[in-house]
């Protein structure tokens, strides 16, 4: 069969899979991300049915489709919005980074795996799927709910981290010495910060390049700028995720609504392609040592997820049931989880991290939103009623 | 006492206003970025959480509105009247035997003769927002008048018994 043919029935194929997938996740009400990464873990490396042709155009679509992700994540955020939320909320985004992210680099560490490893693991442990957890509370009808805007507050400033966070890893994992290092990260953070602050301060400027009226223009030109500004970013080793969440940002008004409109779709198709290609370079014989550590992982790192949402929530003057919708509605990985993930592994660092990121992201993305029901069950409800009464007994002594 | 509305951003969703009542119950608008909206009822035990959520088109949320406003309106303008010292908002029905009943407003020259403004009739419901000399009052029209204590009250006398 000529190449180009199998290509083609390569990708046709596993796209219509993925489909039949995604039906699934919505009839079962899950997130469709653990099942794409089940379907890249069937079809790569030491799958059922490995797939040869096509590999290079699922590295190349993974490449657009973490782009694409972050860039309509920055999209969705004003910066009047992003400053704000800093402002307010930047002792919950303490909390969430301590109680989540030091698990998981200790973990590394008494693995062995190096403090490479460790940055990448705090990372992966530490944030939370702004996409699965916004659609769960949408699913079970919270948005309106008192506790939401802290919940979001904790994704926007993690979100916002990681324009930071990701810089700094992919200086890390470069594995240069201690001085190089810091000149790395130093200038990382540097070009972030001017990059940040010419998109919150010139951000119409840039937004005045495109014109919201017609979408065939406004498409390549968003598309292309994003790209660039990724592949720049990433040529300084600042990594080219956060390039392109900088462009989103720097985008406002009618021009970022209409651009948002016109990329999701393109965003949908991309991140699927990411997800599926982070299964298919990922061999499922690798999967089974690390399911135990990931077990552990997962269960003590969605405890402190699940304290990090009562505490932000409690400061927020939220009641007890609040406070614990707050805590199970963050508890899924997502996203960022593989994208930090993949950059490690990509690097050379610990290469047990791609199948542990992937058992773990599969159980707290599996878990989560059934996790964030558990407080309107009955059950639940009266415990905490229990726990009330039983509090205010004892206040009054 | 004017109703308080407090505006909460949901980041990268949209604004969400509520309004608690003096009944102690919140009701809550989630509009979302692209234009959707959902009216909230919280719960009465838990007062975070919203115990139903009813999206809305907005033809849906226009007609709802519409329902509400002509209480919007009058309560709005009584809040706005407290931040002057000395001038009041009352609502004045007009009695059955008036003598300006079925007469245009511009008959009774309410304002030459007590100072005092008429802004808004309110008929059955619906509101008749500054009214012109020529508009024509009826028995229980409802006459929201803005002005000193001795002026409203010189007014109601008007309305119901004509000039002194």
């Amino acid at each position: 069969m000529h190449e180009t043919t199998l290509i083609l029935i390569e990708i046709g194929a596993l796209l219509f899979g993925m489909s039949l997938l995604g039906r699934l996740a919505i009839r079962i009400g899950i997130s469709p991300i653990p099942l794409y990464l089940v379907a890249g873990l069937a079809f790569g490396n030491g799958g059922i049915v490995p797939l040869g042709a096509s590999e290079e155009f699922f590295e190349i679509g993974s490449e657009i489709g973490v782009i694409l992700l972050l860039a309509l994540l920055g999209l969705e955020y004003t910066a009047g919005e992003l400053l704000t939320n800093l402002r307010q909320s930047k002792i919950a985004g303490l909390i969430d980074a301590s109680l989540n992210a030091v698990p998981g680099a200790l973990f590394a560490l008494v693995m062995g795996w190096g403090p490479a490893a460790a940055v990448a693991l705090a990372g992966i442990t530490w944030v939370s799927s702004s996409g699965v957890v916004a659609k769960v509370m949408r699913d079970l009808g919270r948005l309106g709910n008192r506790e939401t805007p802290t919940v979001l507050a904790v994704l926007v400033i993690e979100d916002l981290a990681m324009a930071f966070y990701l810089p700094i890893l992919s200086a890390v994992v470069i594995g240069v010495s201690l001085v190089q290092g810091a000149v790395a990260v130093a200038v990382a953070v540097g070009v972030v910060s001017v990059i940040l602050w010419v998109a919150l301060r010139h951000g119409p400027v840039i937004s005045r390049v495109f014109t919201p009226d017609h979408p065939e223009p406004l498409l390549l030109g968003v598309l292309g700028l994003t790209m660039l500004v990724a592949g720049l970013a990433a040529q300084v080793n600042v990594s080219a995720a956060v390039g392109a969440f900088l462009v989103g940002i720097a985008l406002s008004g009618r021009v970022a609504e209409h651009a948002g409109r016109l990329l999701t779709p393109l965003r949908d198709l991309f991140a699927a392609v990411f997800f599926v290609f982070f299964g298919l370079t990922t061999d499922p014989a690798d999967l089974l040592p690390v399911l135990p550590a990931a077990i552990v992982l997962a269960v003590v790192t969605i405890a402190t997820k699940v304290g990090t949402g009562y505490l932000a929530a409690r400061r927020a003057g939220i009641g007890v049931p609040g406070r614990w919708r707050a805590g199970f509605a963050l508890t899924p990985r997502g996203e960022f989880s593989i994208v930090i993930a993949g950059l490690a592994v990509g690097a050379g660092v610990a290469p047990q991290l791609a199948p542990l990121a992937t058992a773990y992201v599969l159980i707290t993305v599996i878990a989560g939103p059934f996790l964030a029901r558990v407080p309107d069950t009955a059950w639940f409800r009266g415990w905490s009623r229990q726990q009330r009464s039983a509090a205010m007994r004892s206040a009054r002594g | 006492m004017g109703a308080r509305i407090e505006k909460v951003d949901l980041p990268g969703i949209g604004v969400r206003h509520d309004i608690v009542t003096e009944g102690g119950r919140r009701v809550g608008v989630v509009s979302h970025r692209d234009g959707e909206r959902d009216l909230t009822i919280f719960d009465v035990d838990d007062p975070d959480a919203s115990s139903d959520s009813i999206s809305m088109s907005d033809d849906e949320a226009a007609a709802l509105a519409d329902v509400l406003g002509g209480s919007v309106m009058l309560s709005s303008l009584a809040s706005l009247a407290e931040d002057i010292a000395g001038i009041y908002v009352e609502k004045i029905e007009l009695p059955i035997d008036s003598p300006f009943a079925g007469r245009p407003l511009g008959d009774s020259k309410t304002r030459t003769r007590t100072h005092v403004s008429i802004v808004a009739l309110s008929r059955d419901g619906t509101v008749i927002p500054s009214p012109t000399p020529s508009d024509v009052l009826y028995a229980g029209d409802i006459i929201v008048a803005v002005g000193t204590r001795a002026g409203l009250d010189a007014v109601s006398r008007l309305f119901a018994t004509g000039p002194d």
